[in-house]
C-alpha cells in the first residue's frame, strides 16, 4: 500500500531530523554488539588456534602432574613443568614396537623472552600442526652442531635475526635472566616458516645444546662440535621435559596410554591431546559463558537505552502523530513507524558493531598474534554474527512495541488534539 | 449525496472509557459549502467533537454523518481513508512536520489520498504548481519555500496549514482554534484568507474558537454549550 511506503519515507525523514539522538543510541547498541560479537569471536578463534597447534600426535608424555598442565607447557609453552622425565625412561618407552615416532622436548630456558626448546631431528620430521601440515624451513638448514638454533618465524622477525647470526641463550624464563649462558656461542642455523602457532615464538636447539647451556665447561677450540660427538664432550642428556608420540596404529592408543601411565621405572603421565583439550574447554567454558552472558546483558542495556530514547521522543512526536493522523494515517501505521524506526536503528547499529569487530580484528591481527599467540583467522561474519544482527534487530522491534503501543493508545485517546 | 449536509449529527453521545459523558448533541448540521463558527471555551468538548467528525473517535450512540456518509458504519481503516479523502484539518499550533519542506508539508495529504492528489492535479497542473498557487494566494511567496518550516512565524505556519488543509479541495475543513496564537489583526486576515480560499474550492468550514469576535465572518455561528447537553464542569 502506498500509505505504508509514504509512512516509511516519513519515518526515515523523521528519524533523520532526530539524528543526533538516534546516532548516539545506535552507537551505544553498536558498542554493545561489538562487545558480544568480539567476545564470541575471540573465544572461537582461541579454540581454533589451540586446536590448530598440534596435529597427528597420538600421545604426549611427561612427568606425572595434571593432564591440562602437561598439555599447556609441552605444546602451548604456557606454564612450567614441575618435574622431568629421565632420558632412559624416554628411550625405553620409544623402544616399544607400538611407537612410530617420538619427539623429545626439553624446556626451561629462554632467549630474550622467547622460550628455548631442546629437541632433535624428529621434530622437523614429525611435528604436525593445523590440518596435518609439517614444519618447513624458510631459510637455512636443520641443526648439525650442538650450538645451532632454529628460530620460529616470529622470533626471527621480531628480533631481526638472519641465518648465521650469533645468539645468547639464558637459563630460566623471562626477558631478563639472572645468568646468561654465554660460554657456548650459539648461532642461527635455520628459520622456520610461519605456522600461526607457538612454534613461531620458540627457539629450537638440540638436546646436547641444552646440556651445553648448563655446562660449566668451555667449548673446544673452533667453538662447537657436531651433535653426534656431543657425548664425547660430556654433553649427555639426562632429563627431558616431555615427549610427543606417534603410534603405528590408533587401535593401540588406549592400551599404550595405560601402559605408559603404569610405567614401572618412574611415574609418567600420557595424555591424548584432543581429549585433554576438551577438558580444558570444559574448564574455561564457564568463564567464557560468563563473559558471553555479561556481553548479552550489555546488549540488553543498549536496547533499553533505545526504548528510553523512543519513549522520550514520544512527547514531541505526539504532535507529529496528530498531524499524520489528521491527513489520514491510521493508528496502525503510526505504531508501525515506531517499530520500523527502532528496527532500523538496531539493524544499522548491529551491522556497524559486527563490521567494526571484524575490521578491528583484521587490523589488530599481528598485535594479537604477538601478544597472545592467538591467530585470528580472516574469516568474514559467521552464523553467530548474523544471528546477533537478527536477534538484536528483532528484539529492538519487540521492545519498540511498548512505545508503539503507547503511541497507538495516544493517537486513539488524543484524537486530533495536540496536547502540550 | 450532493443534497446531504457537510456535517450532520443526531443524538450523538460520547464518553471516554471510564469518563463522564462529554458529548451529548441532539442535532447539529452544517450545509455543504457553508462556513460555521462554533464557539466554546477550552475543555467544552470541542476537541472531542472534532475527533468524532474526523472519524478518529467513534460515537457511543447516535449518528455522525459527514458528507452524507455515516461514519459509524465504516471500519476504523475506512474512516481513516475517508478523512484523508474528504477532510482537511488546521490545528491550534504545530501544524507542520519539522522534517518536511514547506511544499512537502502542503502536499502531505496527497500522499495519503489519491483522491486529493487527483483533484489537485485534475486540470493538468502539477502538484507543486497547485501548492504554489495556494501559497501565493495565502501570502507566502516562493522566497519562503527554502526555509525550514520551524523558522516561519506562527502566522505563516498557520497559513501553510491552511494550504495543506485545502489542497486537493476536500469537501470539509475543520479548524481547531487556529488563530489563538495570532494577534488580532493577523487573526482577522487569517480568517478572511481561510474563508476566501475555501469558498473558491467549494469547501465547507467548521471553525472552532473561544473568540466570539470572529463569528460575524461566518455563515452560521453557534455556541457549543447550546448544542451540547452534556454538563461538563471545567476549570
Amino acid at each position: 500500500m502506498s500509505n505504508w511506503l509514504t509512512g516509511l519515507q516519513l519515518a526515515a525523514r523523521s528519524l533523520a531530523n532526530r539524528r543526533a539522538t538516534a546516532l548516539l543510541t545506535a552507537l551505544s547498541i553498536a558498542v554493545s554488539v561489538a562487545l558480544l560479537v568480539g567476545v564470541n569471536r575471540v573465544r572461537s578463534e582461541a579454540r581454533a588456534s589451540f586446536t590448530q597447534t598440534i596435529s597427528g600426535a597420538e600421545l604426549i608424555v611427561g612427568a606425572r602432574s595434571g593432564p591440562i598442565n602437561l598439555l599447556l607447557y609441552s605444546v602451548f609453552r604456557i606454564g612450567n613443568a614441575t618435574n622431568n622425565v629421565a632420558y632412559t625412561s624416554y628411550q625405553r618407552v620409544i623402544a616399544r614396537p607400538e611407537v612410530a615416532w617420538a619427539i623429545p622436548i626439553s624446556l626451561g630456558d629462554s632467549h630474550r623472552g622467547y622460550r628455548v626448546m631442546g629437541t632433535d631431528d624428529s621434530y622437523l620430521a614429525h611435528y604436525r600442526y593445523g590440518n596435518d601440515q609439517p614444519l618447513a624451513l624458510a631459510a637455512g638448514e636443520p641443526f648439525k652442531l650442538v650450538t645451532d638454533a632454529i628460530l620460529g618465524f616470529d622470533v626471527a622477525q621480531t628480533l631481526g635475526y638472519q641465518v648465521g647470526d650469533p645468539i645468547v641463550v639464558s637459563h630460566g624464563i623471562g626477558a631478563t635472566s639472572f645468568t646468561d649462558h654465554d660460554n657456548w656461542p650459539f648461532q642461527v642455523s635455520g628459520i622456520l616458516k610461519r605456522t600461526g602457532t607457538p612454534v613461531d615464538r620458540t627457539v629450537h636447539i638440540s638436546l646436547p645444546g641444552i646440556e651445553a647451556i648448563h655446562s660449566e665447561s668451555d667449548p673446544p677450540e673452533g667453538g662447537s662440535i657436531a651433535i653426534s660427538e656431543a657425548a664425547a664432550y660430556g654433553l649427555e642428556t639426562e632429563n627431558i621435559t616431555a615427549f610427543i608420540l606417534g603410534l603405528n596404529s590408533r587401535l593401540e592408543l588406549f592400551g599404550f596410554q595405560r601402559l605408559v601411565n603404569q610405567f614401572p621405572d618412574e611415574p609418567l603421565l600420557a595424555i591424548i591431546p584432543g581429549v585433554t583439550l576438551q577438558e580444558l574447554w570444559g574448564l574455561v567454558g564457564n568463564a567464557e559463558l560468563a563473559l558471553l552472558v555479561v556481553s548479552a546483558f550489555v546488549v540488553l542495556a543498549g536496547l533499553i537505552g533505545l526504548m528510553t530514547t523512543l519513549l522520550t521522543a514520544m512527547a514531541e512526536r505526539r504532535r507529529e502523530m496528530a498531524v499524520l493522523r489528521s491527513v489520514g494515517a491510521g493508528p496502525g501505521l503510526i505504531a508501525a513507524l515506531m517499530i520500523f524506526e527502532a528496527g532500523l536503528i538496531a539493524l544499522v547499529a548491529a551491522v556497524t558493531g559486527v563490521l567494526g569487530v571484524h575490521l578491528g580484528m583484521l587490523g589488530a591481527r599481528d598485535v594479537v598474534l604477538n601478544m597472545t599467540g592467538i591467530n585470528l583467522s580472516a574469516g568474514g561474519p559467521g552464523t553467530f554474527d548474523l544471528a546477533v544482527i537478527g536477534v538484536v534487530t528483532g528484539a529492538a522491534m519487540l521492545i519498540a512495541a511498548i512505545p508503539a503501543w503507547r503511541g497507538y493508545r495516544h493517537t486513539l485517546a488524543d484524537g486530533l488534539t495536540i496536547r502540550l | 449525496m450532493t443534497a446531504s449536509a457537510a456535517i450532520a449529527l443526531s443524538e450523538v453521545q460520547f464518553a471516554y472509557p471510564k469518563g463522564p459523558t462529554i458529548i451529548d448533541i441532539q442535532e447539529f448540521a452544517l450545509p455543504r459549502g457553508q462556513s460555521a463558527f462554533l464557539e466554546g471555551p477550552s475543555g467544552s468538548g470541542k476537541s472531542t467533537l472534532l475527533g468524532l467528525i474526523g472519524g478518529i473517535l467513534k460515537a457511543d450512540s447516535g449518528r455522525v454523518e459527514v458528507l452524507g456518509q455515516a461514519l459509524d458504519e465504516l471500519s476504523a481503516t475506512a474512516r481513516d481513508r475517508f478523512r484523508a479523502n474528504h477532510v482537511g484539518f488546521v490545528f491550534q499550533l504545530f501544524n507542520l512536520l519539522p522534517y518536511l519542506s514547506l511544499l512537502d508539508n502542503v502536499t502531505l495529504p496527497c500522499r495519503f489520498s489519491t483522491a486529493r492528489l487527483a483533484s489537485a492535479t485534475e486540470d493538468g497542473k502539477s502538484l507543486k504548481a497547485r501548492a504554489t498557487d495556494l501559497l501565493d494566494r495565502l501570502g507566502l511567496p516562493a522566497a519562503y519555500y527554502a526555509r525550514p518550516v520551524t523558522q516561519l512565524s506562527v502566522g505563516q505556519q498557520q497559513r501553510v496549514a491552511v494550504a495543506r488543509a485545502l489542497i486537493g479541495a476536500p469537501a470539509l475543513v475543520v479548524a481547531d482554534e487556529p488563530t489563538s496564537a495570532l494577534d488580532a489583526r493577523a487573526r482577522q486576515r487569517f480568517v478572511e484568507l481561510l474563508l476566501e480560499e475555501s469558498s473558491r474550492a467549494g469547501t465547507s468550514v467548521l471553525f472552532v474558537s473561544h473568540d466570539p469576535g470572529l463569528a460575524p465572518e461566518f455563515d452560521v455561528s453557534l455556541s457549543l454549550s447550546d448544542i451540547n447537553r452534556a454538563s461538563v464542569d471545567h476549570e
